[in-house]
Formats: structure tokens, sequence, C-alpha cells
């Protein structure tokens, strides 16, 4: 069969699918990359602390087995292990190449890359460039998808959003609508596999760590399209977040890494400057509780441990404030390890991290849970793939840090590949596709138009401030069955309600009222997924704590989550994880593991 | 931005009950600029990205006139990703760093005016494109070369040295603030500072110097290098604290140099 011609669409140009729009451009075929934002500023950007690979040049005897291991026990054994330990054994050739690329990674006195720890690990394991890791790991590859546009092989459509896939009589994806945020027009891309790279759902909790693209609404548009959706749950609170009006930024954990101490006053309410609080003075908790891994234990453990602290009245000045504290490490070598991100706590909060504690809180973060895939980035709808944050796969029930950058980039390089193949075997059928295009498309513009003619009391901003607000209060570090449910009530009152919104934008160019209220209405269906998912749930693991079901469960639930999309509800099933490579052990960070 | 110190952060003093956002608004490219103006409570804390969220929510002017939600661009709201620049009180800079506070501070007046930038074409109220940015860097060959993605071990050694100053010109987000505050760009007969800053982080680079007559070229024909003025207000305005003239002046040094060998080898 021609394997000349083939056409694959990419729906996300972050880390992930930048590096599947560059494995399908080299090996000779075309990609529409379609991204709502130009791809150089896709949430990617944000990702700071530095990727992680066990390329041992620390003399630690570090391999790809250990950094296997770690991630497997970080994620609290939910991860499938083969594609894990796939990822750790590329990781190193994944390093070298970005290195290649010219991504200036810091580096040793020998002209060779540096590496730092991270939370969950014990060796030096994570390249950085300074603080600002993912930018630079996203511009190498935005530079490298450039050079194959002039080559004609990937044509970009920046400023578009994907509202639906394109399926056939046979539920095989044929392309996807997608809409042009100036002019709201509706095209359809017709591809002969299609690549979600969607990055994560993280506006479903109003203010998170994320990007303000991160809706989750392409993602979400695929499970009501019959794409499975797997531990939609597991959702990562970041330890440490700066909060703020419009956003919870990221205070990386790179800043612990470097040797960052967490801490608050021992006496409750202690108004005295930071600084002049004595060492004995100083509850260092993490530390006192973890002595093996300090402050670098997991971000679910840092996390509730902070959360904890603050509920009990011991946090800064009684409020839901901790210090973490750099003061005590030489200035210019702060500057030059963790430059980038010190300045953002400048920026936004004024103090100088260099000179007084930061003051942080945890924060949503990240989605461990996403589209299903199997061990080839393919998703249950034969020529859809998904890569990235958007995918459930390698994470488990937590995160490790300087993991995500690692995956996003083997998801896309591992999806590439694979819908190549897929697409060089796939019957075309080019008759039957057009008529289900134009039927599509006409579907999804009866939506907008929909949109734009209801005229509700309801203001669709509000209803995600509600939504955004139930979901923080009651699905993120501490989880409690009674409110699990009223939030799934309350999500669904919010869909009675978003059916009479007015999207109060009497000029349709460039409106982003359209576009927001369907993402809205995606984030309200996720928002359900992840909610009855945790309410399911009876244990404790990772990310994912109810006090009531303290324990890791593994009798019932060492078990990947799946939700299928019905109109009622999500209904949700169980499948066996693989750990056929290391055995489930207890998780325990309070000694080496 | 300052790096090294401790800097004290002023703050209000007399904090106000409420202030304005006055907003140039234009219904489409080909419109007229019109000004509105809306009066916000006042929050600590507050960044222009959040008080613009608060008029998206209801927006009345202070005339009491309902009128449509303004349209602006953002993203990640940490200001590295570049897309939520604008011109505020007369200064292109990213809205999610523009606290509130500072600027009212900074100007004495209760009210913020916010506008597009002027060098792009204007999409709608306070969103522009810019993709012609993205243009300038394939002009400049703005990548390296690879034989192939697949594992061929590690990138040349590099020292430190030279890894901090390609990390300082690898910052820029192609965010247009030094080609907003250029007085040569705009015409079309100059690239601007952001494009020659990226050509000179690849010809910096052991392997990017391969590709670096292509990377001159780019810059010698009539929309190149020449035209820069020297005013070096790009610098001025550069949110990542970009070396700009440096490079500019790099660059143009290595146009002579090669320009010599390339004559002494005819």
């Amino acid at each position: 069969m021609a394997s000349k011609g083939l056409k694959i669409a990419i729906v996300g140009g972050g880390l992930a699918g930048l590096a599947a729009a560059m494995k399908i451009a080299e090996a000779g075929h075309d990609v529409d990359l379609i991204s709502v934002v130009p791809v150089k500023r896709s949430h990617s950007v944000c990702a700071q602390g530095g990727i992680n690979g066990a390329v041992n040049t620390k003399g630690e005897g570090d391999s790809p087995a250990k950094h296997l291991d770690d991630t497997v026990y970080g994620g609290d054994f939910l991860a499938n292990q083969p594609p894990v330990k796939r990822m750790c054994d590329m990781a190193p050739a994944i390093i070298n190449l970005f290195d290649r690329m010219g991504v200036p990674f810091s580096r040793t006195q020998e002209g060779l890359m540096d590496f730092r720890r991270f939370g969950g690990t014990l060796h030096h394991r994570t390249a950085f460039a300074g603080a600002s890791t993912g930018q630079q790991l996203l511009y190498a590859l935005d530079e490298q998808v450039r050079k194959y546009e002039v080559g004609g092989k990937v044509t970009k459509y920046e400023g578009w959003e994907m509202l639906s896939l394109v399926l056939d009589d046979h539920q095989v994806c044929r392309g996807l609508i997608a809409m042009d945020l100036q002019t709201l027009e509706l095209k359809s891309f017709k591809a002969d596999a299609v690549i979600m790279a969607t990055g994560g759902p993280g506006l479903i909790f109003g203010k998170s760590t994320n990007s303000m693209t991160c809706t989750g609404s392409a993602a979400s548009a695929a499970y009501q399209q019959g794409a499975r959706y797997a531990n939609g749950e597991f959702i990562q609170v970041h330890p440490t977040s700066i909060p703020g009006e419009d956003k919870l930024r990221l205070m990386s954990e790179s800043a612990r890494g470097e040797g960052g101490r967490v801490w608050v006053p021992r006496t409750d309410g202690d108004t005295r400057d930071p600084k002049n609080i004595p060492e004995a003075e100083r509850w260092y908790f993490l530390e006192e509780k973890y002595p093996a891994y300090g402050n670098l234990v997991p971000r679910d453990i840092a996390t509730r441990e902070i959360f904890q602290v603050c509920i009990e009245g011991h946090g800064v000045a009684g409020e839901n404030q901790v210090y973490l504290d750099l003061t005590h490490i030489d200035p210019e070598t702060l500057t030059r390890k963790l430059g980038a991100i010190l300045e953002i706590y400048e920026m936004f909060v004024g103090d100088d991290p260099r000179h007084v504690p930061m003051r942080i809180f945890p924060g949503v973060h990240y989605s461990m849970g996403g589209l299903w895939v199997d061990f080839e980035q393919r998703t249950n709808i034969p020529g859809l793939f998904a890569a990235g944050e958007c995918d459930y796969s390698i994470h488990g029930a937590n995160r490790l840090g300087a993991n995500s950058l690692v995956s996003c980039v083997y998801g896309g390089f591992i999806a590439g590949p694979s819908a190549i193949d897929y697409a060089k075997n796939v019957e075309r059928g080019e008759t039957e596709t057009n008529g289900i295009h134009d039927a599509e498309l006409r579907r999804q513009q009866e939506i907008n138009d929909q949109i734009v003619k209801s005229e509700g009391g309801e203001n669709q901003y509000k209803l995600h401030d509600e939504l955004g607000k139930w979901m923080t209060d009651n699905v993120t570090v501490v989880r409690y069955n009674d409110r699990l449910k009223a939030t799934d009530e309350k999500i669904l009152e919010l869909q009675e309600r978003f059916q009479n919104i007015s999207i109060n934008d009497s000029n349709l160019w460039a409106t982003q009222a359209v576009p927001h209220a369907r993402q809205l209405w995606n984030m309200l269906q996720l928002a359900r997924v992840i909610t009855l998912g945790a309410l399911n749930r009876d244990e404790s693991r990772g990310a994912h704590y109810k006090p009531d079901f303290p324990d890791r469960d593994d009798e019932n639930f060492l078990k990947t989550t799946v939700a299928e999309y019905t109109e009622e509800a999500p209904i949700l099933s169980y499948e066996p994880v693989d750990i056929s490579l290391v055995e489930p052990r207890k998780r325990d960070y309070s000694s080496k593991h | 931005m300052s790096t090294n110190g401790h800097i004290e952060k002023k703050r209000l003093e007399n904090p106000p009950k409420s202030f304005k956002l006055k907003i140039q608004r234009r219904a489409n490219e080909n419109a007229p600029a019109v000004w509105e103006t809306f009066e916000l409570p006042y929050r600590r804390n507050l960044n222009v990205i959040s008080a613009l969220m608060d008029v998206r929510k209801d927006p009345v002017t202070v005339e009491g006139k309902q009128t449509t939600p303004p349209v602006w661009d953002m993203s990640c709201l940490e200001q590295v990703c570049g897309i939520c620049t604008m011109v505020i009180d007369g200064r292109v800079r990213q809205s999610c760093s523009a606290l509130i506070d500072d600027l009212l501070l900074a100007s004495g007046s209760d009210t913020i005016s916010l506008q597009p930038m002027s060098k792009f074409p204007n999409v709608r109220d306070l969103k522009v494109d810019r993709s012609k940015m993205f243009d300038h860097l394939k002009q400049v060959h703005a990548w390296i070369e690879l034989d192939g993605s697949y594992d061929l071990g590690p990138g040349p050694h590099i020292s430190n040295e030279v890894a901090q100053e390609r990390y300082a010109y690898s910052r820029c987000m192609t965010c247009g603030c030094c080609l907003e505050a250029c007085p040569q760009y705009g015409d079309d007969n100059y690239i601007g500072p952001q494009a020659i800053a990226q050509a000179r982080l690849f010809n910096m680079h052991p392997t990017g110097k391969t590709n670096i007559d292509e990377r001159l070229s780019g810059l010698m024909g009539d929309e190149g290098i020449t035209n820069c003025g020297n005013a070096q207000n790009c610098v001025e305005v550069c949110p990542m604290s970009i070396p700009l003239p440096k490079a500019i002046y790099e660059t143009n040094r290595d146009i002579t140099v090669n320009a010599l060998f390339g004559w002494l080898s005819k």
C-alpha cells in the first residue's frame, strides 16, 4: 500500500503534539496541526523544573530501571508498567535529542548537561534549562516543526479549536471539526488518523496552575463521542502555588530540589518577621515526618501535609499558607539555578524570595487521568490517538515532578509512528466519508447557532466560577462521599442552568463568548467523570484521599477506572492494571524505598 | 527586572475603593477605535487580567451603558507565553504581570488605559495578530539542522558560560514588545530585534554555526538588519531582559566578517 500522501491531524501544539508532528513530518507524511493558540504559546511553556531521564552522569548508579521503580512507586502502582518502562528506557535518548536541538540546558564545569534532584527520587535525574525547562523544550520542538512548516509538510491552524470528531458508521475516526476563533467559521479536517494532544483540564477547577487554554474541552468532546476516559478522579494538587485572583501560579518543585525548606512557626499566629524567628521555633514538618526524603516527598504527600497543617490552624498568620524558604542559600546560586521562578514570585507578590521566605499553598496542577489509550497510544476509537497530559497512561495515581515533560515527548514519539502505521493500513472510503463530514459540520453549526440564539438569564462566566469553587472545595485534596454526591448534583444543576445562558456579545467577530460556552459545556461533562470516579473509589491512593477510607485497597481498587459517556451519567467500569514488572508494595517515604 | 539585591516593593498607602479601566475598543480590523471606561471595585493583588475578567462578566460602562465584553488574548498568566501583551498606560507589556497597585501608584491617577499593540493588525479590541513574527523566524532559519530525531547520543560539549548566554536569548517568547517600541519597525524595511536575537541564539551553538550563512543572508536583504537605528528602546521594554542590542551588534559583526571572508574566498 502506498505510504505517500498520508494525512494526520494533530490537535494541540504543546510538547506532545509537536513531538508527534516532528516524527510524522520526518517520516515524510503530512500534518494538519490545530491549536487554540500559536503553538509556541502552549501550556508546556509553564513547566519549570526539568525533565527526568536516568542519564546517570553523577556517579550515583542511576538507571532507567530505577526511574521506572520511582515512577510506579510514586504513582502508587496504578500505572500499567510496560509503557512506563518504555518511557524510562527512552528518556535518556529524549534528553540527548533536545540537547542536540540546542536547548540551553544548564551545564557542569566540564560542559556536560547538569542534573538536579526532584521529588520522589534520591537521584540527580532531572535535566534543566534554568527554571523554564518547559519553555525551552517547547521552543526546540517549535523550531523543528517550523522547519517542516517551511518545507510544506506541516500546515498550522493556529487560533482554531476542535469541536468534535468525525466518526463514520463504524465508529472509525475520519477527521474532526474545528472552529476558527476569529470568524467562528467551522471547517472539517479530513485525516487518515487524528492525534489528540490537548493537555489537561485544570480550568474545571476554576483557578489552577494551568493556562487559560487548559479546559479539557476537546478531550471531553471525544469522550462524549465514545472515547473512553480513564482515572479521571486522579487530579494532582501541587503543594506549592502562589494564590492569585486570576490563577494559582506555580512555584516549581525545583525550589525544594535546590534545597528549599517548608516550615511554619511553632507557635500558632506568630506574627514576627520570619527572619526573626529562630531555628528552634520553626517547625520543618516535612523534614520531621519524612527524614529520608524531607522536603522532597512526592507531591500528593507534601500537599496533604501542608493542607493539614493549615486546616489545623498552624498556617502562617493563621491563614492558608506556609513558608517555602530559600533564604539560607547564596542569592547568586539561586539566581543562576532558579532565576525564572523567583522572578515570577517577585513579579506577582512583590517580595524577593532570595531574602524573604515565600508564602505558598497547594493548587490544582495536573490530571493523571485522561483519554484511555493502549500501549501504542491508541484510544478505543479506531483512528484516534492521544498523547501527553490528555492521556492517562503513565503517572498512575500521582505524577512525579519532571516526569510530565518526558511523558509528553514520549507520548508524541509513540503516537506519531503509531498513527502512521494505522493510517497506512486503513481503508480510505473517500466517497463514504464526504457525507459524514458534512453531517457533523452541520450538527456543530446547529449547536453554535443555538448558543448564539439563547437569551436566558444565566451568565456563563458565573456558572464557570461556581463549578470551579465546588470542584476545588470538594474534589481536590480531601474527599468525602457525601460532598462528592452533592457536587455531582450541583454539576447537574449547572448543566440545567447552562441551557439558559446568554452570550452577552452582539458582535460575533472574534467573540470569546461562543468558544467559552462550548468549553464550559464540555467541562461540565468531564467534571462528572472526575467527581463520580472519586465517589466510586472507596480507598486512598496517590492524589485520591478519603479520610473515611484512609488506606490503599489493592484487592478492590488496584484497577483503572474507565468512564464511558451516556446521556444520563458516565458508566464506570474497572480494568486490571499491568503490574508485570514491579510488584506493588506499600508506599512509605519516611525511609528509602 | 532586578535579579540581585533585595527590593522592597512599594504599595499603595491609601488604596481607593474603586478604579477605572479605560479600554480602546474596535469591533473589527476595519472599524473605528472608540474608548470605553469601566469602574471596578479595588482589591489588592489584582492584575489587569483579573480586572478584565471582572469587566467581561458584566460589561457596563461608567455611563451605565451595556456593551459587548472586551476581547483580549490570555493564556499562561505567568509571563512566559507572551500572548497577553498590550499597551498599558502607554507602555507595552504583558497584562498578566501588570498589577493594578503598581499602575495606580506609578501614574497617581485612578484610571488605567489599555490599548492594543499598534504594529500588528488589530483583530478586535485588545487582540492583535502577530503571525508575521513567526514568519520572521522562518526568514532567519531559527532552528538547528538535525540529521534525524533518532538516538545519536548527546549534543556537543558547551561551557556553562555559553549555555547561560544562549539561555538569555532562548527565553524570547515572541511577545512583540521590542517591535512595538522600535521606531524603525513597521514599514517592512526592518526585521526587528526578536528575529535577530534568535539568529544569534543559533549562530552561537556549535551545530547551529553550520547554517550561519543562511541565517545571515536572511538578514542582509531589504527586510533585514540594516535599518536598526540603535534607539535601544527594545531592551528597555523586553520583559525577559534579553540583551537585544548585543545580539544586533554581534550579528552585524558576523555579517561584516562573513562578507569579508566571503569576498576573500572568491
